[in-house]
């Protein structure tokens, strides 16, 4: 599956991101399954959220982090995250 | 010592098993074959009190099985007091006795993900080997499931009477819409260790359904997830059993017993604690069960200077007891046991009660059959 810039990204129904307290970590659960998230994953997903599209996310991850040229790393982590089923699209 | 001991990684998985009371008769069942000796079962209170300290020491996944964990009336209740506490709960069901308003109510209480167990693909099948007509209404449950915005996991046992539809197996999932079909080849503890000359499959058996399965994983990528479990006999290294003993998992069995493993109750002269006496905390830190097999000081040889311990930690302690008597010793499975030949002589006794034409019945999973079982 490849990204489509165009459509907003949402974090997937199916999944559930949690912040664990014990482990100091944002968590992907699903079934009899959980991925730890470093904090800049955590970040971008927690952005899917079904009001922005890719350079919207982006751009604001960007400017919260005073910096730029985040297109790259942001969509190649998004497509892994599409290929798990840990967002969708439309 | 307890102090040190308490940079123990904290457990992850929690297994809930609610009750042995199941209406189904798999004579695959991983229960205890005295399963009807452990009448007590904890209370509502006390359930609540084991998932509040579990959550406490960082367990998340939080599996409510059995037995059949529907036919505990306080089950919402638990599932909304698991929510409460941040749990990601998955209900492991049959899906005998679940009705839609059950289902709802459910939902409503917090609980994550159903995962309904299916026998086999046909309804004959099914019937026969849960030993109990339940193969329609698993179907719509599963489709219920569904319907109210649940990832649906089907599970499917696979063993020697139903590997052959494993191509119908597959097709069913799909056409029931599930996100997730589970193929668990048996595991071999319990009643299916009992059953094992009649549920394990030959080798090319194997190797055909595992063929079929991997080629319809790529058919059906990004729609839906196959697990495939697969069965170590046919295997030169076992699994890495648990995680390891006692670093992720905690199961938790009717009676409130302790386990590092769900099959740990059979091995002989272990004291498990009981979570009527102990805290979560103090059992999986400090009880002697709990250590008995952590880190690698317990191993013998071959284990003790292999250096794919760290990988499989010497594989799995039940199965090295029920195939070796000794449940220090290395898993027989891998073949730098000595005791390897085990495995190869129950394959080929399993293989010849395959090929013969009179095979003794499977022994199902019921409370006459457990009895039998006491008095032998
Ligand atoms: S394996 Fe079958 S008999 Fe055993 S608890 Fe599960 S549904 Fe019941
Ligand atoms: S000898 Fe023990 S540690 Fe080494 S591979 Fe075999 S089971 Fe694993």
């Amino acid at each position: 599956m490849t990204l489509n810039p165009e459509q907003l990204l949402t974090f997937s129904p199916l999944h559930r991101l949690q912040w664990e307290e014990v482990q100091q970590k944002t968590v992907i659960l699903y079934p009899e399954g959980m991925v730890e998230l470093n904090q800049s994953s955590a970040e971008i997903l927690k952005l899917c959220d079904g009001t922005r599209h890719l350079a919207q996310l982006v751009q604001e991850l960007e400017t919260t982090f005073e910096t730029s040229g985040l297109t790259a790393d942001i969509t190649a982590f998004l497509e892994v995250a599409l290929d798990n089923g840990w967002i969708t699209q439309n | 010592m307890a102090g040190l001991l308490k940079t123990n990684t904290p457990p992850r998985w929690l297994l809930a098993e609610l009750t042995y009371a199941c209406p189904l008769q798999c004579p695959y069942c991983s229960n205890p074959l005295d399963y009807t000796k452990y009448k007590s079962e904890l209370s509502t209170d006390d359930w609540k009190r084991v998932l509040t300290e579990a959550r406490k020491m960082g367990a998340v996944q939080l599996g409510f099985s059995g037995g059949e964990p529907l036919t505990r009336p306080d089950l919402v209740e638990l599932v909304q007091h698991a929510r409460d506490l941040g749990y990601y709960s998955n209900l492991i069901t049959s899906g005998y006795g679940l009705t839609e308003e059950k289902i709802m109510q459910l939902k409503t209480a917090g609980l994550d993900h159903i995962q309904v167990s299916i026998q086999a693909s046909s309804q004959e099948l099914n019937d026969h080997i849960a030993g109990t007509a339940s193969f329609e209404h698993k179907q719509n449950v599963a489709r219920l499931v569904k319907k109210h915005g649940y990832p649906m996991v089907l599970c499917v046992v696979i063993h020697r009477e139903n590997i052959h539809q494993m191509p119908e197996i597959l097709a069913m999932a799909e056409a029931l819409g599930a996100d997730y079909l589970e193929l668990a080849n048996t595991q071999y503890y319990g009643w299916a260790h009992l059953n094992r000359d009649l549920l394990l499959p030959t080798k090319e058996q194997f190797e055909t359904a595992e063929a079929i399965a991997q080629a319809y994983k790529e058919k059906v990528a990004g729609k839906m997830k196959i697990y495939y479990v697969v069965p170590d006999f046919y295997e030169n290294r076992p699994k890495a059993c648990m995680n390891g003993w006692a670093t992720t998992f905690l199961t938790i069995a009717p009676d409130g017993v302790a386990l590092p493993c769900h099959s740990a109750r059979d091995l002989p002269n272990f004291d498990c604690p009981n979570v009527n006496d102990f805290s979560v905390s103090d059992i999986w830190h400090d009880s002697k069960a709990f250590n008995f097999f952590r880190g690698f000081e317990w191993m013998q040889e071959p284990c003790r200077s292999c250096d794919e311990k760290e990988k499989d930690f010497g594989g799995c302690r039940c199965q090295a007891y029920l195939l070796t008597g000794d449940a220090s010793a290395t898993d027989p499975v891998c073949s730098k046991s000595p005791q390897h030949y085990v495995v190869d002589e129950l394959i080929a006794t399993a293989r010849t009660s395959a090929l013969s034409s009179n095979e003794k019945p499977l022994v199902f999973r019921n409370s006459k059959n457990a009895g039998r079982r006491l008095s032998d």
